[in-house]
């Protein structure tokens, strides 16, 4: 089904995902852990989008949640003008090949008893694409694409290291040709110098095929150096957004500005110079009522405690909270009541 | 590093092996260092750098079989623990070295409740009693700023949190007051904004127990914030040694400035990433002269063929295994 | 950029590893093995038709003719132990193949498929594993009547719900794997994402657990043939020729022993041998 003529962009609207634990007979309490609520952004065609927050804040959730691995509760998803939700059967099929993912741990990524000409050849074969002779030719040319030498192809998984085994699983995400990636943290477990081999090459690859990206990650400098957006994320909602190097200089949401002045930086004379850090992340079965952070935040207040901040918007900017730095506009709002 | 600075511990030519396919190959080669009284000393590097091992070396625990200490003294408290009795060693750990993990969820045992791990600690090493020791099991886990810390007591390690249980490994850990403390990648599984929290109360403790601290890491932002020296660690060696300001103001050992050169950053815009070529050779296969050569920009037909040793750059305790860079450096 | 980092042994390393590290494996194998060509060489090892009477020898111990002796119609025990190992491990053999089939199936759609429908199932394995082995062959082999094809179903049926459990479990574990998920994101069906993605990985598990179970299977049908429910006289079976050693227990001790001890030796080779399969398979060894 279509909606509107699409333009390869990616629309998210208040996608919400909630999970039940416990309950039945004898088991213990039954609680829902509100993993995702009303989360909403949109990437353009060709752009890359960050997806920030620390563990329990859902996006992980989100990411598998536009592939439909897990079924959101409510929201749209719509690419390319198509509403992914409503995909059945061949449509669904379709839409798989356009949208793919890359995972965080390279030693879980793969099946261990299929070569790599098997995991690449696989795709294409469930998808009829091509006679045998193309199907191989692809294979090959995708693992070719990821600076892998040809000969590798019929070997198995733990013949290879970390870092190689991200490139085959990237080389795996590309052989359908697709238009937008979801990385969920492909970096994550890989050392140092791997990480910016490998964040490389996907930069060779969104200027190459045109891809647009949805990277999440918890490692605030290398979403800064990949994504042109960012979300920043906290107990399934969106508390900020927007351009990242704008987000990260000057955020407007407290809990961006933790997340940031948490992040050790490679230099010895810009030593953390965090206020007292309240507390941990509460769990997402147990949420605080009103706005999520106010138990952990400097600058609580009044509203904070009972309602849910809205996503305001600002110029190109959008931050959840009563009491963002620096807001001129608001601030005279606040004023004014 | 002033000389007047007493040493709590010092290692001297550590060589590790462990025994692949028969034969015994070198993870630690050659390893010298030292760690003064209430310094902080980060040894930092990647996979198969050698760092965890040489961590395990001091207090060895390493695997019964297949690996041994082929070489080398450490010493400690007039003594050398390579030389110890296992009875000995099991004396001096927990109690005057402490170490710590990354996984505290299998550091800690699921079946005791937290304040008698801690407990444990205390009448294992001192001569007091169980209610003596519950106290000061108590007493710690304050220090440690763990909440409610009463009840907490009599929960087991599932019932909290990363964050937390990695302070209580940490309470443990300090139970026996150690003059050192080992932590091998404590804050690497931890969200970054807890990993703050940490750091900053390691800090504190430290100078609040009079601690020295080898803090072992692959980050080199975590080291920036807490280290006083920092040891980078390559294939084994140790390629750079300095003072933390030292090192990054001005690091000389190719593979410490390809690290900083491959590291995206929060603070500022890193438009190119420069990835570093090849990989690390595996302890079977270490190439003959300098391991690092087969992937570095700086290489000469020397350093295939010659072992680089571990040289002053100047004065100030800043040392560098690279001919190459060395000479550029002083000419 | 090219070339492997082989730093883990492949997985058939396992194997040899568990063999070198267990002497009695080898005992498992070697045995195993010689009463597997027993079984297939029986026509040209057997020194007498194993279903030729001659009552004038009848009960008779030991002897350089009768070398186990004959039973109570004068019928060589040997030749009727070495044709009854031809019907033990055929049994044994394709009950648990039928049963390993079937049961992994329902256990792996079980695990895949998840909710009401594995709680159901679930449900109803454990109602069947509730019954005594025994019991269950024997209800169903009464069902059916005594005939050989009806001896291997009621024993594949018995062994059906311990495959189904431990199809299972790997089952769920695996369906939390990322390469899973990457087959779903990939658009594959359910039924390759299961035959292809989830069953090789699980399915050692499953075969050593068979090898274990063959040896219980032929003991099932020992006890079924003892009791009557077995393949039907004259054939040679070692349960039928225990049951009439054990009418005759105190004239011909040999009629009882022999085919027991025949019993005893090929179990103790599938034990021994599934032990070595486990071990080879089991991951903290492998990582050594």
């Amino acid at each position: 089904m279509t909606i509107g003529a699409g333009n390869g962009s990616l629309e998210v609207r208040n996608l919400t995902k909630h999970f039940t634990i416990g309950g039945g007979l004898f088991g213990p309490e039954r609680k829902i852990v509100r993993a995702v609520n009303d989360v909403s952004f949109t990437i353009p065609k060709g752009t890359s989008l960050g997806l920030v927050g620390e563990s329990g804040c859902g996006k992980s959730t989100v990411a598998r949640s536009l592939l439909r691995l897990i079924e959101p509760d409510a929201g749209s998803v719509i690419f390319d003008g198509t509403d992914v939700r409503a995909a059945k059967g061949k449509a669904l099929r379709q839409l798989r090949r356009r949208m793919q993912i890359v995972f965080q741990d390279p030693y879980s990524s793969l099946n261990p008893r299929r070569t790599i000409r098997q995991a690449l050849e696989e795709p294409l074969r469930v998808h009829g694409l091509g006679s045998g002779k193309e199907i191989s030719e692809k294979a090959e040319a995708a693992i070719a694409e990821v600076g892998l030498s040809k000969e590798v192809i019929d070997r198995y998984p733990h013949e290879f290291s970390g870092g190689q085994r991200q490139r085959i699983g990237i080389a795996r995400a590309l052989v359908l040709d697709p238009e937008l990636i979801v990385a969920d943290e492909p970096v994550s477990a890989l050392d140092v110098s791997v990480q910016a081999q490998i964040l490389r090459l996907l930069e060779n690859l969104r200027e190459r095929r045109g891809l647009s990206f949805l990277f999440v990650s918890h490692d605030l400098g290398v979403v800064r150096h990949f994504c042109d957006r960012v979300c920043v994320m906290y107990l399934g909602r969106i508390v900020e957004q927007g351009v990242t190097a704008e987000v990260l200089d000057r955020p407007l949401h407290p809990y961006t500005k933790l997340l940031r002045d948490s992040s050790p930086v490679p230099d010895p004379t810009a030593r953390l110079t965090l206020t007292k850090i309240l507390g941990e992340v509460p769990s997402p079965a147990d949420p605080p009522p009103g706005c999520t952070f106010h138990p952990r935040c400097p600058r609580a207040a009044g509203r904070c405690m009972t309602a849910i901040p809205a996503l305001e918007h600002g110029p190109g900017r959008k931050a959840a909270c009563y009491y963002p730095e620096r807001w001129p506009d608001l601030q005279t709002a606040e004023a004014a009541v | 590093m002033t000389q007047a600075q007493e040493t709590a511990l010092e290692i001297r030519g550590l060589r590790t092996e462990f025994r692949i396919g028969g034969q015994w190959y070198p993870a630690v080669r050659d390893l010298s260092l030292s760690v003064a009284k209430n310094e902080t000393l980060a040894i930092v590097g990647e996979s198969g750098s050698g760092k965890s091992v040489t961590a395990l070396s001091i207090l060895r625990l390493l695997p019964q079989a297949g690996a041994r200490i082929g070489a080398g003294e450490i010493r400690f408290d007039g003594r050398n623990l390579a030389q110890l009795s296992e009875r000995e060693m099991s004396d001096v750990r927990g109690n005057s070295i402490a170490m710590i993990f990354q996984e505290p969820m299998t550091s800690l045992n699921p079946t005791m409740t937290v304040g008698e791990q801690i407990a444990e600690a205390i009448t294992i090493h001192r001569k007091v009693s169980r209610a003596e020791a519950m106290a000061e099991a108590l007493h710690l886990l304050k220090e440690v700023k763990i909440p409610s810390a009463e009840s907490r007591l009599h929960d087991y390690p599932h019932q909290f949190s990363g964050g937390m249980r990695q302070r209580v490994m940490i309470a443990m850990a300090l139970a026996c007051r150690p003059k050192v403390l080992l932590a091998d990648e404590p804050t690497t599984a931890l969200d970054v904004t807890i990993q703050a929290q940490v750091l900053m109360q390691l800090d504190e403790l430290k100078e609040a127990y009079g601690m020295s601290v080898l803090f072992i890491t692959h980050n080199l932002g975590v080291v920036a914030q807490i280290a006083d020296r920092v040891a980078v660690m390559y294939a084994g060696e140790i390629v750079e040694l300095a003072a933390v300001d030292a090192l990054f103001a001005q690091p000389t050992h190719p593979y410490t400035e390809a690290l900083l050169r491959a590291m995206p950053r929060v603070d500022r815009a890193t438009e190119n990433l420069e990835p570093i070529p090849g990989g690390v050779p595996a302890v079977t296969a270490m190439p003959p002269g300098c391991a690092y050569a087969p992937r570095c920009p700086y290489r000469q037909p020397s350093c295939e063929k010659d072992r680089p040793e571990l040289v002053p750059l100047d004065d100030t305790g800043h040392l560098v295994r690279c001919p190459v860079r060395l000479a550029k450096g002083r000419g | 950029m090219a070339g492997a980092v082989s730093t883990s042994p492949a997985r058939p390393g396992g194997l040899w590893l568990a063999f070198s590290k267990n002497r009695l494996s080898w005992v498992g194998l070697v045995l195993l093995a010689a009463i597997i060509l027993v079984a297939i060489f029986a026509p040209f090892i057997a020194p007498h038709d194993p279903l030729e009477q001659n009552i004038v020898v009848r009960l008779e111990p030991p002897s350089a003719e009768y070398l186990l002796g004959t039973d109570s119609y004068g019928r060589d025990v040997l030749s009727r132990l070495i044709y009854g190992t031809r019907i033990s491990l055929t049994v044994g053999f394709i009950a648990i193949l039928i049963a390993m089939t079937i049961g992994s199936t329902i256990g792996i759609l079980a695990g895949y498929v998840g909710g009401l429908f594995d709680q159901i199932v679930m449900g109803l394995l454990d109602v069947m594993l509730s019954f005594p082995t025994l019991l269950l062959g024997l209800m169903i082999a009464a069902m059916l009547g005594a005939s050989l094809e009806n001896l291997i179903i009621a024993i594949a049926i018995t062994e059906i719900a311990p495959f189904a459990r431990i199809a299972r479990a790997p089952t769920i574990a695996l369906k939390q794997r990322d390469f899973v998920e990457a087959g779903r994101a990939l658009g594959f069906g359910p039924v390759r994402i299961m035959g292809v993605h989830i069953l090789p990985n699980m399915i050692s598990d499953v075969v050593v657990m068979g090898s274990l179970w063959m040896a219980s299977a032929i003991r099932t049908e020992a006890s079924l043939s003892f009791i009557g429910l077995g393949v039907p006289p004259p054939t040679a079976t070692w349960g039928s020729m225990i049951r009439e050693g054990f009418e005759n227990i105190l004239d011909a001790w040999w009629l009882a022993v022999f085919p027991s001890l025949a019993i005893l030796l090929t179990v103790l080779a599938l034990n021994l041998l599934g032990d070595a399969l486990r071990d080879a398979i089991d991951p903290k060894l492998r990582a050594e």
